[in-house]
């Protein structure tokens, strides 16, 4: 008997107040209320959450994996973007 | 230039580029080029390891209803759900490799995926219960914390996670145990038959010696695995003989000593044959374990049907 599978869903949780969601894994169910409550199950058995997000997988879309992607392109050869790029004298204080 | 020597050329750098990602210990990520060696070796294995944790629960599972108190009874539902957990962290890293959850679910049902030998040895008394914790889960902890730091993103993820829950699994079994010594002599023979049992099976989960595993050099390459199995079980073995002296048991080797010379414990080789037969199905449990997981899927069908109806009906109704 081959049964449809559920969606594929991407869970992220907010560790604590005053962090962002971070993804943490996936995992299927079969619409979006199961997937929060799957989520708490997998992901935060040990209050490792405060907050949970779930994402249908299919309705992500990434950029291309490519290191070397030219998408990344624009913020390689601006090195006056970073403090680093500016040399001040040591003893110019709280800089 | 023809097509072929164009895409020939594209491959050759596809491959340069995944060789200087794991010349440099970094990861590789799920939408990667990956040779299909790696990519198949790593679906097998994290395929494998996802299986021994979801068939791991029945060994255990068995004494929930029978624990000797409540307390005990909580830590090893909590315990048990975890690796239920593990299972599902691992599945969740093996799909994004490309393989699907029903196909790996079937695979395991037909017996076409192994799990690890381990789970296919019964669980006679409570003490076993202890014994599976400090020896199964500990073997485990010694493979999975390398493991941490594999070559393939999600899975090192996953074992991440893993690896800081194994702990408690750990040290519940210990204390366990601890308690049962502490008790009469009957417990004491108790813990001490446990462990007489274990002992060899849980040496066996390092898999066959290093000259008898031809994929381990191919393995270490890729940065999947990142020590033997002769060394991993070394260091099993130098890590459980002061903890089992704490606890005053007896491991069953008449050959475990200290050797001074190579600073590490020699010690006795386990029946490999005996290993091999347990792999090939023929262990004291296989058929039941297989069959309690089959039967479990299909008495779950009605289920994962009723959800999905109730799904496609509240969409419908949402328009
Ligand atoms: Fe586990
Ligand atoms: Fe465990």
């Amino acid at each position: 008997m081959s049964e449809r599978e559920w969606p594929l869903y991407e869970v992220f949780v907010r560790g604590k107040r005053g962090l962002n969601h971070v993804h943490v894994g996936s995992l299927h169910a079969a619409d979006d209320d199961m997937a929060v409550r799957h989520a708490r199950d997998v992901y935060t058995r040990r209050n490792e959450g405060v907050s949970i997000w779930v994402v249908r997988s299919d309705a992500i879309t990434a950029s291309s994996p490519d290191e070397k992607d030219p998408l990344f392109a624009p913020s390689g050869d601006k090195v006056y973007r970073h403090p680093t790029f500016y040399t001040i004298p040591d003893d110019v204080p709280h800089m | 230039m023809t097509t072929s020597d164009a895409t020939g050329m594209e491959s050759r750098e596809l491959q340069e580029q995944f060789d200087a990602i794991i010349a440099r210990n970094d990861r590789i990520e799920p939408r990667d080029w990956m040779p299909e060696g790696y990519r198949k070796t790593l679906v097998r294995q994290v395929a494998q390891h996802a299986h021994s944790e979801i068939i791991g629960m029945q060994p255990e599972g068995n004494w929930i209803t029978r624990a000797p108190s409540l307390r005990r009874k909580a830590i090893l539902l909590a315990k048990v759900q975890d690796e239920a957990g593990h299972g599902l962290y691992l599945y969740s890293a093996c799909e994004t490799l490309g393989a699907s959850r029903g196909e790996l679910t079937q695979k395991l049902l037909d017996g076409t995926q192994k799990y690890s030998s381990i789970f296919n040895y019964p669980t006679l008394s409570y003490a076993d219960v202890g014994t599976i914790g400090w020896l199964v889960d500990g073997a485990a902890i010694c493979n999975q914390v390398p493991l941490c730091r594999t070559s393939f993103g999600p899975y090192g993820r996953a074992m991440i996670r893993i690896c800081k829950e194994e702990s408690f699994h750990q040290r519940q079994g210990y204390e366990l145990l601890m308690t049962m010594m502490r008790g009469t002599d009957e417990q004491r023979a108790m813990v001490q038959e446990s462990v007489d049992r274990f002992w060899w099976p849980a040496l066996m989960m390092f898999g066959p010696p290093d000259a008898e595993s031809p994929n381990t050099a191919q393995s270490m390459a890729w940065g999947i695995k990142r020590n033997t199995n002769d060394d991993l079980r070394q260091r099993f073995v130098d890590m459980t003989v002061p903890q089992a002296e704490a606890l005053g048991v007896t491991l069953p080797d008449p050959d475990l000593r200290w050797n001074d010379e190579r600073g590490a414990h020699d010690f006795g080789q386990p029946d490999w044959d005996d290993f091999m037969q347990v792999v090939k199905g023929n262990g004291p449990c296989n058929a039941q374990r297989i069959a309690h997981r089959r039967k479990a899927h299909d008495d779950g069908a009605w289920v994962r049907e009723a959800a999905t109806a109730f799904a496609a009906r509240t969409s419908e109704v949402a328009g």
